[in-house]
């Protein structure tokens, strides 16, 4: 042993400084963890035990014109649960299943929204009712991580009569979160799916609060308020809209009542393009959407041969047949190539020649010889072949174009369908579309609306505005906001008024609506039947009253309606209540 | 026997470690939801007492008494090893392991804690009988095999913490009775190989290392031969000592590498440990009011990871006052193996420190991932009786040291 003193103090010194170092080595370490990285790891304890609850805020409540609610929101319990792990999650949905009767799909729904979003509380119910709340409150105690909440729920008090233009709401897809639309959105946010709930989504959303539950290692909450105070939600404001939910109601109760058709109805304030009535038959209720569709309601909708998510207004499209003759007469007359009283040489012995083809007109007897006003009142073809031949193909289509009619009409709704039309160079685009050997007959049919000419309700009437208010097309809007207006077309007041004239001939004895007439009021329109070979043709009317000071511009479509009469009298209905005509008759299907 | 003076630094030292850590263990029970940690301070209480009395009782017997138990105590504890390997069970966070021994399913204590102050007696007694300190690796064939014993057997129960005790009491005595050092770096070679062997890049680098150590150092042939072969062997057997480790044992050493690799297992514990103590920052949450302990998301809180605990209520002032506190109580151990009487009374002190200083930095090492979690309890702070009784006997017997040497004088070589 070498315990020489010398050594002894040697050592001594040697393991002093060995401790001192190792003390101020382990002590460093610790000056590092609770002084300089001390802020990271208390986020770290606090993200621990504080667990976020989302309190979802309620969106805005939507009115019409006349402060009447279409959309609103309900109170409503959502039920959801706080699962470490996807394990976990099963457990406790197990568990519940002894006191809730959830379903299969329940149960994968909440898997998935656990998936998307572990950190946030599974739903597992987005809208308990009352009956399961009161039996989770009693058996609460089994439960630590249910979370039991009231949360604002979307309501539409008319439901499926608003659903064409309101849409729905749900819950955000996985899609839409990696949308650039959708940055700050959160998995299990409601957005707007349809509508105006989508059209609107960043004015309706509202700004969603937290509460934070201070809760163990096991997920359990515990007493406590943790550091963070709770954020409350803040609520959207409302939007005001164009609407006349009573017009509304009765456009809707129409359809359903006194029509078997499919179709759309829409009615316009040609002074503002604000839209009155937009309505899409067979439609949906989008109460049902409401916090996820029950798959055998959407399997319903989806198999419906009439297709109620089809929106028939804004997405249908089809030939607009007769109701174009007024574009066609319209740019004659700013052309100067004719005149309100002008004759067409040829008069309709019901039907032309042309070159080897013979073109029919309608009314097979013949119309005989028309001024242009009694060609729009009877809506003969062959006087608008004539007329469309002195226009020319290219004019037509050019004339057509600034129209608005190869566009859509612009009306504040997401997913319109844009119009098939065709562009201005004719003839590449009549290449095109059917090879060199296309000949000039394709402008007989341009000239009333037939041929390559596709076009939405919407933006239809979007051009009867134009009609009604001295050449200014005003685009249909359904919140209320400043009127877009633009002029389409040029023509002098006495041709306007000319054009109007005629097309109140429509709706009069002898007409081709006649029996859409209402006593004491001028309604000014224009019957369409759009051929859908094999099979029935689909209907149009589109018109507007009082003829000599418009108020309300009526678009109505019905699908297989064979007749323009039909749709005709659907608004005239709408236009008597509107402006206040009640002694109309029911609507008669039978005859003219 | 005469009446010795009590060292008043050494006492107040471990009276004022063990008062701490009495109120951590209390703390720790301290939780939302209460759970039988919440009484164990009452028998912690007790322990300190049974340890207090033991230690008086120590201080007023002889140091020539404590060599005399030496062998016989030594040979019991062997024996209490080797029967925990047929009869053994687990506990706390080793619970797959078998290092309790019980009699009628009550846990009566750990023999390696035991083991941990005989081994210090008996490497002591053997250095302090021989005339030279060992000065060539054949030399220390001896005192490596009273090591070596309880060292396999604990390594068979398998409690790998433990174990690294022994390893450090080890080079501690070696160091303290004169080995020279370019010697001990030698012995500990085949354990750096051991670890480096994962790299072969690495494993080659100390192979030169090793080589240039060896010429500069100049052992017997022999022993040089012996030294390379067994480096190899290490280097070779590594990988299969590695498949012989449990799971457990295996992520607890992946998860010392990165915490990440298994968060919600093995890697839990160290990342809350963490948690816990950053966000004690300077002053802590409070006496009793950590949020990782009280709510649960802190693994052992009353044994392992009582730092954590102390950590997070206490902040970085509480962690400097605690560390100075065993900082002092290791200088001064320091001082009484240099002031001894003799050169046993010398060795068995400073095994002591040995033992504790390993005992302390891997515990406290480990609440920070700065050592892998190895289950070593932190001495006067982990809940444990045996080990309390034993820290206190260990007290009890540096009393008796410090009282029979002299002031500030060495001893003269013996």
């Amino acid at each position: 042993m070498s315990f020489h003193p010398n050594d002894i103090a040697r050592r001594t010194r040697i393991t002093s400084v060995g401790l001192a170092v190792g003390f101020v080595l382990l002590l460093s370490a610790f000056f590092r963890a609770q002084v300089l990285q001390s802020e990271s790891y208390q986020r770290q304890s606090e993200e621990n035990r504080l667990r976020e609850i989302p309190l979802p805020a309620p969106r805005g409540i939507i009115y019409d014109r006349k402060g009447q609610i279409i959309a609103e929101n309900l109170p409503a319990y959502s039920v959801s649960i706080t699962a470490p792990s996807l394990d976990s999650l099963r457990h406790s949905l197990s568990q519940l299943q002894q006191t809730l009767q959830l379903s299969d799909y329940d149960i994968n729904a909440a898997i998935r929204r656990y998936n998307r979003a572990p950190t946030r509380p599974t739903v597992v119910l987005a809208d308990a009712s009352i009956d399961v709340v009161s039996v989770l409150e009693e058996h609460r105690i089994d439960y630590p991580r249910l979370i039991i909440q009231s949360v604002p729920k979307r309501f539409y008090p008319e439901g499926s009569i608003v659903a064409s233009f309101v849409g729905y709401t749900g819950e955000i897809s996985e899609k839409e979160l990696n949308l650039e639309e959708f940055a700050g959105y959160k998995p299990g946010q409601t957005i707007g799916k349809g509508g105006l709930e989508k059209q609107y989504e960043s004015v309706l959303r509202g700004q969603e609060g937290q509460r934070f539950d201070e809760v163990d290692a096991r997920g359990r909450p515990v007493t406590g308020a943790g550091p963070r105070p709770d954020k409350d939600p803040v609520g959207a404001p409302s939007m005001k809209t164009n609407i006349d939910l009573d017009l509304q109601k009765y456009a809707a109760a129409i359809f359903t009542d006194s029509l078997q058709f499919s179709g759309g109805l829409i009615a316009i304030d040609p002074k503002t393009g604000g839209v009155l009535t937009l309505y899409s038959h067979p439609s949906f209720d989008s109460n049902r959407f409401t916090g996820g569709i029950p798959a055998a309601y959407w399997k319903e909708l989806q198999e419906d041969p009439r297709r109620p998510l089809f929106n028939k207004v804004i997405q249908g499209t089809y030939p607009p047949a007769s109701t174009w003759k007024l574009a066609t007469a319209a740019m004659g007359l700013e052309l100067g190539l004719v005149q309100m009283n002008q004759r067409m040489p040829l008069p309709c012995t019901g039907g032309f020649q042309y070159g080897r083809r013979y073109f029919r007109c309608w009314k097979t007897t013949g119309h005989g010889s028309l001024t242009l006003a009694g060609a729009v009142t009877h809506s003969c073809n062959v006087y608008f072949y004539q007329l469309g031949l002195k226009i020319g193909l290219s004019k037509l289509v050019g004339g057509g174009i600034d129209m608005g009619f190869d566009t859509r009409s612009g009306i504040d709704l997401p997913n319109e369908y844009r119009p098939r039309f065709p562009t201005r160079d004719v003839r590449e685009y009549f290449n095109r579309r059917f090879g060199a050997n296309w000949s000039n007959a394709e402008t007989l049919s341009m000239a009333i609306g037939q041929g390559p000419n596709s076009q939405t309700l919407a933006n239809l009437t979007k051009f009867y505005t134009a009609l009604a208010n001295e050449g200014v097309a005003s685009t249909p809007e359904v919140v209320s906001k400043k009127p877009e207006q633009k002029k389409i077309m040029n023509l002098t007041k006495e041709q306007y008024a000319g054009l109007r004239l005629a097309m109140a001939g429509v709706t009069t004895a002898g007409g081709t609506a006649a029996s859409a007439n209402i006593q004491g009021l001028v309604i000014a329109g224009k019957t369409g039947t759009a051929q859908n070979p094999p099979n029935k043709d689909h209907a149009w009317f589109i018109g507007f009253a009082p003829a000599e000071d418009p108020k309300i511009v009526v678009g109505v479509f019905l699908e297989y309606g064979e007749h323009g009469y039909f749709a005709a009298r659907v608004a005239s209905k709408i236009i008597g209540r509107y402006l206040g005509f009640t002694g109309e008759a029911t609507v008669n299907l039978e005859g003219q | 026997m005469r009446r010795i003076v009590a060292d008043y630094p050494l006492v107040i030292t471990a009276l004022l470690l063990s008062a701490f850590g009495i109120a951590m263990v209390y703390s720790a029970g301290q939780t939302d939801t209460p759970t039988a940690v919440a009484r164990v301070y009452k028998s912690q209480l007790m322990w300190l007492f049974f340890g207090m009395a033991g230690a008086y009782g120590i201080s007023r017997s002889s140091v020539r008494f404590i060599e005399w138990v030496t062998v016989p105590a030594y040979v019991l504890s062997i024996l209490l090893l080797a029967a925990t390997l047929v009869i053994g069970a687990g506990a706390g966070t080793a619970a797959s392991t078998k290092s309790w021994l019980a009699i009628g399913g009550v846990r009566i204590g750990q023999p390696s804690e035991l083991a941990k102050l005989t081994v210090v007696l008996m490497l002591a007694h053997l250095l302090a009988s021989r005339k030279d300190a060992p000065k060539s690796l054949l030399d220390l064939w001896q005192p490596a095999i009273i090591v070596l014993i309880p060292f396999i057997i604990i390594m068979l129960q398998p409690d790998l913490g433990t174990a690294i005790v022994f390893i450090g009491i080890f080079f501690g005595m070696l160091y303290w009775s004169g080995v020279p050092w370019p010697l001990l770096m030698l012995l500990g070679s085949p354990v750096v190989s051991l670890i480096l062997s994962f790299s072969t890049g690495m494993w080659g680098a100390w192979f030169l290392v090793l080589l240039a150590l060896i010429l500069y150092y100049r052992p017997y042939l022999v022993e040089g031969i012996i030294l390379l072969a067994a480096n190899i062997a290490t280097g070779v057997v590594a990988p299969i000592l590695w498949e012989k480790l449990a799971p457990y044992q295996q992520n607890r050493l992946k998860v010392f590498l990165d915490p990440s690799a298994d968060p919600r297992a093995s890697g839990y514990h160290v990342i809350q440990s963490k948690i816990a103590i950053g966000s004690g920052g300077v002053t802590g949450q409070g006496f009793t009011l950590g949020t990782q302990k009280r709510l649960a998301f802190l693994p052992e809180q009353h044994t392992d990871f009582i730092f954590a605990v102390l950590g997070e209520e206490l902040g970085f002032l509480g962690v400097t006052v605690a560390l100075t506190l065993f900082l002092v109580l290791f200088l001064r151990i320091t001082q009484i193996s240099g002031r001894a009487n003799d050169s046993f009374s010398s060795l068995v002190a400073f095994g002591l420190l040995a033992s504790w200083f390993v005992h302390v930095l891997v515990n406290v090492g480990m609440t920070l991932n700065l050592m892998p979690i190895t289950g070593i309890p932190l001495p006067f702070f982990s809940y444990g009786g045996s080990f309390m009784l034993a820290c206190w006997l260990a007290v009890g017997v540096l009393m008796r040291i410090s009282g029979e040497g002299r002031g500030k004088a060495a001893f003269k070589a013996s």
